[in-house]
């Protein structure tokens, strides 16, 4: 790049403001030589500063693998921990630029554990480069990235076919892995995809053509990457803007704020309003002191509307005509990013553009073994996996498959007490069951049943370790309310797992599926006007937030148990406690699975403090109290 | 759109999305050119309204005069509220940088008076001006950063980004950084600085000022306090600042830009990066990583 000079910043600034930049990602590991690959791009593009280039030449003699010669890995993994293990554990951005375009990319760890960590790399880039060791050719984790990044939909693929030197620049060897990539990838229907036999270490073909590879006569990395289109096939510009923020400084401005996720807006357009469906026209685009004229997909506006309608963050203003669906059954592609399994059924919070929604998956259809692409059986979903599964949401959403558009269809989940963000996935359609299942318009309701019963139905759910007294205090208490003629029933654990769920085992998938069936047959009840007791070990937050939230406010009542583990271990009714502490009974709770108190129980019991009457008691002042 | 309307617009949505989903958020005002930056997009954000949140100065008192200047102005102009705080054990055993030495200096009077800040006000969101391509352990920094409570920086525990989806909640005790310069290089400071006309403090632009070579580096002899070596005589010198912090942690460069145009054609033109004129980097390996573990920016 020539010297600039302050005379010709004009020209300079607008040469600048045009030019385009291209996020692209790195796929390989630490063995194929990408951190050599980027040092190099970042090294020749001049992107190194001297300070840098001699705290580079002090590093490589003291970490280096390169001799007295500068290790380019070194300018990239930047984290001590990486650096003594010699590994890349994070993703990583680095930022380059040639006098064609300016580059973002993310250095993403290969190995199969850091799967999330490519998918998140991928996520926001728009090119993949594919690395190859020239010795070894295919490898499974090769397929493995190619189906991250071709799920994470980027049409651009670079195979750089890396150490060529150490195969001394064969042309069969390259052209072989070329060939058995092609025949791979065909399904896929990349936009692009461009092979470049490279030695990194040396320089070759990354700027400027080598030598020794007279035999290749395509573009070189840099070439490519400065000339490849990227800009995106798809020929529908439908405005889409998801609202972030509501903008109220006083009563007579309401400014709808957000990213505009796609087409373009004017003042008086039509647009309308998702999911409440309303319609009104664009009025103004704010930003800063300017009015817009226009504003195109990328920009962050303010718009204001003609008429009065309501809006919310998390809603979206559409252009009125193809405006996106609206559902909350879905068919989606997971990919499980905890330690802890993803197990179907379980509640989580989901946030698909700026909407944050509760949300649960069914269904794993199946799970996708990324190395050979075949198709699992599974029922839970562990770290770093990938399956198509179905998802519910707690409300209908709008949304657009993924294929359609990124913004409008890609979401993360998070657990509801820890907030992790646990898993990322991609709507793929709308279930049509959602919308078919009408509910019947009944005449009758939960209300004048219960009136004929005189009695305000409930669920009384009672909760704690195993012989600390749930049943006890719930069998007197359904007693004393029978006294006072009131409509009861109860459902315990016995009595559930001998009929209803049978076919359940105590695995963690099926203790939630057991809790969410006797939940929903408690709702069932509380419907048809009468007051449940439910006595289970429930030992999981989770669940017992599920059940609370089949419920209407004030008609779910938690009641924890609380007797210590020293004195249900010392009753130990049914001998479990003995068995577990003999290891013969596994995942016994208490013992060696966690039971996780509730935070804010409506009722808290201790029987080695009170008698069963007295609590029973407690609970029956405190339904008639409400 | 252009390369400048898209950082914007990115930094937008990012400071709109940690507000949208903040208990109670504060900004960093650290008075120089990316906190200069950040402020005006924030502003741009939140217009005609102002942000909806205070800016928060830690406050070594060792900033260059002019500093201080400037943050009466900016304050004055944006309408916001201005919070400044001081580690007051660290200004009652008198930490300085010359006696205590740059990396006690920086702990007490910045990283513990950060903490101390932030526990005393209970800010869940702060956003900050750092950005990726600074330092390396900054280049797998996250636009929002997970902090457990305890300020700490854990690179094991930070959230997976994707798309620009940020999960912006937090559980009591813990806090995010939030850093919407992330994808912003040294270069595009000084062009959208220059476009969008936003004053800065003038120590950026070149001028003689009194300096004393230390190590080879300039450092300015901003007021009485500095205590210098026997024999040393300040000597005026045309210097200008390419990062701005406590005065005599902050070496100048010898530069004859007084113009914006000026700057960004050094700029550009430079061998060396904006970090090195920062004494903390340089104290150990790995320096800034070990900072940041401990609740430094």
């Amino acid at each position: 790049m020539a010297e600039l000079h302050a005379a010709n910043i004009v020209e300079y600034l607008e040469e600048q403001r045009q030019k385009e930049t291209l996020r692209f990602i790195t796929c390989g590991s630490v063995d194929d030589g990408k951190s050599t690959l980027i040092g190099r791009m970042l090294y020749e593009s001049k992107c190194i500063f001297d300070d840098q280039l001699k705290a580079l030449e002090t590093d490589s003699k003291r970490y280096g693998t390169q001799g007295e010669k500068i290790d380019f890995a070194l300018l990239v993994d930047g984290l001590e921990a990486e650096r003594e293990q010699g590994i890349t554990i994070d993703v990583a951005y680095r930022f380059f630029a040639t006098d064609r375009r300016r580059y973002i990319v993310a250095d993403t760890p290969g190995h199969e554990q850091y799967t999330r960590n490519m998918a998140t790399g991928a996520s926001t880039a728009q090119l993949a480069i594919l690395l190859i060791d020239a010795r070894k050719g295919i490898l499974p984790q090769t397929r493995r990235h190619h189906r991250i990044v071709t799920m994470m939909g980027i049409r651009h693929v670079v195979l750089a076919v890396n150490k060529m030197d150490l195969v001394n620049f064969d042309p069969a060897v390259f052209h072989k892995i070329e060939a058995d990539y092609r025949e791979f990838a065909r399904d896929a229907h990349l936009d692009t995809l461009t092979a470049i036999p490279l030695a990194a270490v040396h320089g070759d073909n990354v700027v400027k053509p080598s030598p020794q590879t007279t035999w290749y006569h395509g573009p070189t990395l840099f070439d490519h990457l400065d000339a490849v289109d990227v800009s995106h096939a798809s020929t529908r510009q439908s405005f889409r803007l998801p609202v972030q923020y509501v903008n109220r400084p006083n009563l007579n401005y309401r400014g709808f704020c957000g990213r505009i996720a796609e087409g373009k807006v004017r003042p008086g357009d039509p647009v309308r309003v998702l999911p409440s469906g309303r319609t009104t026209t664009v009025q103004s685009i704010d930003l800063w002191d300017q009015q817009l004229s226009e504003a195109e997909e990328g920009a962050s506006v303010t718009l204001t509307l003609a008429d009065e309608v309501d809006v919310s963050r998390g809603d979206l203003i559409v252009a009125t005509d193809a405006p996106p669906e609206v559902a909350d059954q879905f068919q989606v592609r997971i990919l499980w990013m905890a330690e802890e399994a993803l197990v179907p059924g379980r509640p989580l919070l989901m946030k698909l553009h700026a909407k944050e929604v509760s949300a649960s998956v069914m269904e794993i259809k199946y799970r996708e073994d990324l190395n050979t692409g075949a198709h699992l059986a599974a029922k839970v979903l562990h770290l770093n996996e990938i399956a198509v599964a179905t998802l519910a949401t707690g409300q209908p959403v709008a949304f657009e498959p993924y294929a359609t558009n990124h913004v409008m269809g890609g979401f993360i989940l998070i657990d509801r007490l820890t907030f992790a963000t646990v898993g990322a996935g991609l709507i793929d359609f709308a279930l049509r069951r959602a919308s078919n299942i009408h509910w019947q318009a009944l005449e009758l309701g939960k209300g004048q049943r219960a009136a004929l019963m005189h009695q305000t139905p409930r669920c009384i759910w009672f909760t704690g370790l195993s012989g600390s007294g749930k049943s006890t205090v719930a069998n007197m208490l359904e007693k004393r309310l029978h006294a006072e003629g009131r409509h009861t029933y109860m459902l315990d654990g016995d009595n559930v797992r001998h009929g209803l769920n049978h076919d359940l085992g105590f695995s963690e998938a099926d203790r939630v599926e057991n809790l969410r069936r006797v939940a929903e047959v408690a709702k069932l009840m509380v419907d048809a006007g009468l007051i449940v007791l439910v006595s289970f070990i429930s030992p999981f937050q989770s669940e017992r937030r599920m059940a609370r939230e089949l419920f209407e406010p004030g008609e779910f009542l938690e009641i924890h148990v609380n007797t210590p583990l020293a004195e249900c271990e010392r009753r130990d009714v049914k001998g479990l406690y003995a068995k577990a502490r003999r290891g013969e009974l596994k995942n016994f709770t208490g013992i060696d699975s966690p039971y996780e108190p509730p935070v804010s129980p409506e009722l808290v019991l201790d029987t080695s403090k009170e008698t069963a009457e007295e609590c029973a008691l407690r609970v029956s002042q405190l339904i008639q109290g409400r | 759109m252009n390369h400048y309307q898209q950082l914007e617009a990115e930094a937008i949505e990012i400071i709109r999305e940690a507000v949208a989903g903040a208990r109670k958020p504060v900004m960093m005002y650290s008075i120089g050119k990316d906190s200069s930056v950040m402020l005006h997009l924030a502003r741009k954000a939140f217009y005609p309204a102002p942000p909806p949140f205070p800016l928060l100065h830690v406050d070594t008192t060792w900033k260059f005069r002019e500093m201080y200047v400037h943050r009466a102005r900016m304050v004055e102009e944006s309408g916001m509220q201005l919070l400044v705080h001081t580690n007051p054990e660290g200004l009652a055993q008198g930490v300085n940088p010359f006696t205590h030495g740059s990396s006690y200096h920086t702990d007490v009077m910045k990283t513990q008076a950060l903490k101390q800040a932030l526990d005393m006000h209970g800010f869940d969101v702060v956003f900050g001006g750092a950005r990726r391509d600074e330092e390396k352990s900054r280049a797998k920094e996250r636009i929002f950063s997970f902090r457990s409570a305890g300020h700490r920086w854990d690179p094991k525990s930070q959230r997976p980004e994707l798309w620009n989806l940020y999960n912006t909640r937090t559980r009591p005790d813990e806090s995010i950084r939030v850093f919407p310069l992330s994808n912003w290089t040294e270069l595009d400071i000084w062009q959208y600085l220059y476009i969008e006309k936003i004053p800065i403090v003038p120590l950026y632009f070149a001028a003689k000022r009194p300096v004393v070579n230390r190590q080879g580096m300039w450092i300015m002899v901003d007021d009485e306090r500095m205590p210098l070596e026997p024999g040393e005589q300040p000597q005026m010198r045309l210097v200008r600042f390419r990062t701005l912090g406590c005065y005599p942690l902050t070496a100048a460069i010898e530069s004859s830009a007084t113009t914006m145009e000026e700057i960004i054609a050094e700029t550009f033109n430079t061998v060396s990066s904006e970090r090195q004129g920062r004494l903390i980097d340089a104290d150990q390996p790995g320096s800034m990583e070990k900072k940041k573990q401990e609740g430094y920016f």
